[in-house]
């Protein structure tokens, strides 16, 4: 009972000054509202970092020659990919896709430029349910036909940047298993386009039989690149696969260790958004407390008259710390309704940052940023409101519990 | 000087001192007080201003502690209690008045009477049975649900009467509790609270200065500078 009269004084005590309840309740909602959606906004930086780096070439889990991480030459190759794929086919859960690629360092030629550029031989079938790079990222001409002797298929900005087009030869150079430089004609047979233009650079892809060819490695590739259908399987998944692939000169690595950049900026962001939720407590705090305060010092006879009919010190602690709470919980839950509302209108358009795009490739962070809201994030933030903006009204509400009476109540 | 009238004692002082520090100058409030409120007194602490009557009913309530000597309230010995023991005595066994600033503003006349009630933990329906006859006994029927900003300071008065009887206390010390109020409903308001007094046996303390309040005291207990000068029955 006596909880109901406390919870009942802490509300309507709360709207005898509306225009400073209001003033701090602003101040809780944006400060909410700033810890919800911006939060999501980080999170869907580092979310869309993740699926770039997962999409470009990586997949979840990567299988390769333990040396090829270091240097990757083309002798640091799988030379039995038969055992791999037995092991894949033991391991991965039945949803899950896999693509092998041969991958080297080569020199792009044409009549006029020429770039260094990475060359991947691939299954085009099996590479497109893995990797970005499938009928659908072609702009011009075609997708690769598994088997194709002499077809490249080349990213939009290396076309620019060479000065080339559709149909025409491209002769790619490279090391092949001897030691010798190794050299083949491609005429591209279409241009991709990707979110990142650096990839668009970077990448060239022809069949795997091709490159192998042209490599004279066989059927050795490079490496094997696992997708999931669930990215929380990972860990397991690469238990798995490094115990049967135990014996073999091979190693399992998942996407965290072949994105080390990546995953340290994702450790980075779990740091900053700790750190942006305490910056926003710490300003919006200040002004609890001053409001709390405020509105116990202009009530120190209504103190100092609860005190003399009875009103323990704990329950006058209490009261102003309902009080405290209603304003805390209105603007969390305010906030938090404008801070989703704000993350469900951008998940469907996302939002343009071309114009830092250039810098912001080096670390894999695409042009377009669809917030991404997190539960955990979501309670951190209100916890931090909430339990931290509770304990800064703590001293208030002893300074209330604390008045004598007899003062108090003397008190103009 | 010790004043008793019967051997039933609600209240005890004895030799009671209170000085307070203004700077540098120490101000003695109350030099040696002994006097005894007999159960069922209705009694009035007469004296000028400044003469320690509302340091007296303070101490009695155990709003604030003397510098010496002791008061037993109820068989309570005030010193002996934390501030929390007090409040619990203040909250079962004593009823206050104010001169002003008597009532909690967010609450209704009916909650401000409940407020004692419902932190004792009486039961709703009860507490609002005796808060309502109450009210209704101060001629408050129909005032229920006003604030004390659309009461007058008449019934304000009586609103803070019936909350401090309502939770049937020992004693209701009331200080000065007609000063601001006009002579007519300051009149009504005595006439409660001896009604009160004769029908219920609750016993009132109240401090005044006006002839007229005094008259209505049946025990009348005049302090001037810190002392008992003159204790009388009427």
């Amino acid at each position: 009972m006596r909880r109901i009269v406390i919870i009942q004084l802490g509300w309507r005590n709360i709207w005898r000054n509306r225009r400073r309840t209001a003033v701090i309740l602003t101040a809780v909602i944006i400060g909410v509202w700033s810890m919800v959606f911006l939060g999501a906004l980080m999170r869907g930086t580092a979310d869309r970092m993740v699926r770039n780096g997962i999409a470009t070439l990586t997949g979840h889990l990567q299988i390769q020659h333990p040396s090829y991480r270091k240097d990757p030459l083309v002798e640091h190759r799988i030379r039995d990919p038969e055992t791999v794929y037995r092991a894949l086919e033991q391991r991965l859960p039945s949803d899950a896709r896999w693509t092998a690629r041969v991958r080297v360092n080569a020199v792009a030629n044409n009549a006029r430029h020429a770039g260094g550029v990475v060359l991947l031989g691939i299954d085009p079938p099996t590479e497109a349910a893995v990797s970005f790079i499938s009928e659908a990222a072609v702009v011009a001409g075609r997708y690769l036909r598994s088997g194709e002797p002499h077809h490249i298929l080349i990213g939009q900005a290396l076309a620019d940047k060479l000065e080339t087009r559709l149909g025409n030869k491209l002769v790619m150079m490279s090391q092949d298993a001897d030691g010798e430089i190794a050299s083949r004609a491609f005429r591209i047979c279409g241009i991709y386009r990707t979110e990142m233009e650096s990839t668009e650079k970077q990448y060239v892809f022809a069949t795997r039989s091709a490159v192998q060819q042209m490599l004279k490695i066989g059927n050795d590739v490079s490496e094997v690149s696992v997708l999931l259908q669930r990215h929380g399987r990972v860990d397991d998944v690469v238990k798995g696969l490094k115990k049967t692939l135990a014996a073999e000169p091979y190693q399992v690595l998942s996407w965290r260790e072949l994105l080390p950049l990546v995953t340290a900026v994702l450790n980075m962001y779990d740091g900053f958004i700790l750190i942006w939720f305490l910056t926003v407590f710490v300003a919006m705090g200040f002004g609890l407390v001053n409001t709390i305060l405020m509105a116990v010092l202009e009530r120190i006879r209504e103190f100092g008259l609860l005190s003399a009919i009875g009103m323990k010190p704990p329950w006058v602690v209490a009261e102003v710390l309902v009080e405290s709470f209603f304003l805390l919980a209105i603007g969390t839950a305010t906030g938090n309704i404008l801070g989703m509302l704000s993350v469900v209108m951008l998940s469907r358009t996302g939002i343009d940052l071309s114009a830092f795009a250039a810098g912001m490739e080096f670390v894999g962070m695409s042009r377009l940023i669809f917030p991404v809201l997190l539960v955990k994030d979501v309670f951190m933030a209100n916890a931090t409101i909430l339990l931290l903006g509770l304990l800064v009204s703590l001293y208030p509400a002893v300074k209330a519990a604390r008045f004598k009476p007899v003062q108090a109540m003397a008190h103009n | 000087m010790t004043t008793s009238t019967s051997a039933d004692p609600i209240v005890e002082c004895r030799n009671i001192k209170k000085i307070y520090h203004q700077g540098k100058v120490d101000v003695v409030a109350l030099d040696g007080i002994d006097m005894i409120v007999d159960r069922g007194s209705f009694m009035a602490l007469a004296g000028p201003s400044g003469s320690g009557k509302t340091t007296l009913l303070n101490l009695m309530g155990g709003l604030d502690s003397p510098d010496a000597g002791s008061i037993i309230l109820d068989g309570n010995n005030l010193q002996d209690l934390t501030a929390s023991r007090l409040a619990d005595l203040r909250l079962h066994r004593i009823g206050f008045v104010f001169q002003a600033y008597n009532l909690i503003p967010v609450l209704s006349a009916l909650e401000n009477v409940e407020f004692g009630m419902l932190l004792q933990g009486i039961p709703a329906k009860e507490r609002r049975r005796r808060a309502m006859r109450i009210l209704d006994d101060f001629g408050l029927d129909g005032k229920y649900h006003r604030r004390p900003a659309e009461l007058s300071g008449g019934q304000q008065q009586r609103v803070a009467v019936a909350r401090a009887i309502a939770s049937d206390p020992a004693v209701v010390l009331a200080d000065e509790p007609t000063a601001n109020l006009d002579s007519g409903t300051g009149q009504g308001l005595l006439e409660l609270m001896r009604e009160m007094n004769t029908q219920r046996q609750v016993t009132f303390v109240f401090s005044t200065h006006d002839e007229m309040v005094m008259d209505y005291a049946r025990r009348r207990v005049l302090i001037r500078d810190g002392r008992i000068v003159d204790d009388r029955l009427r």
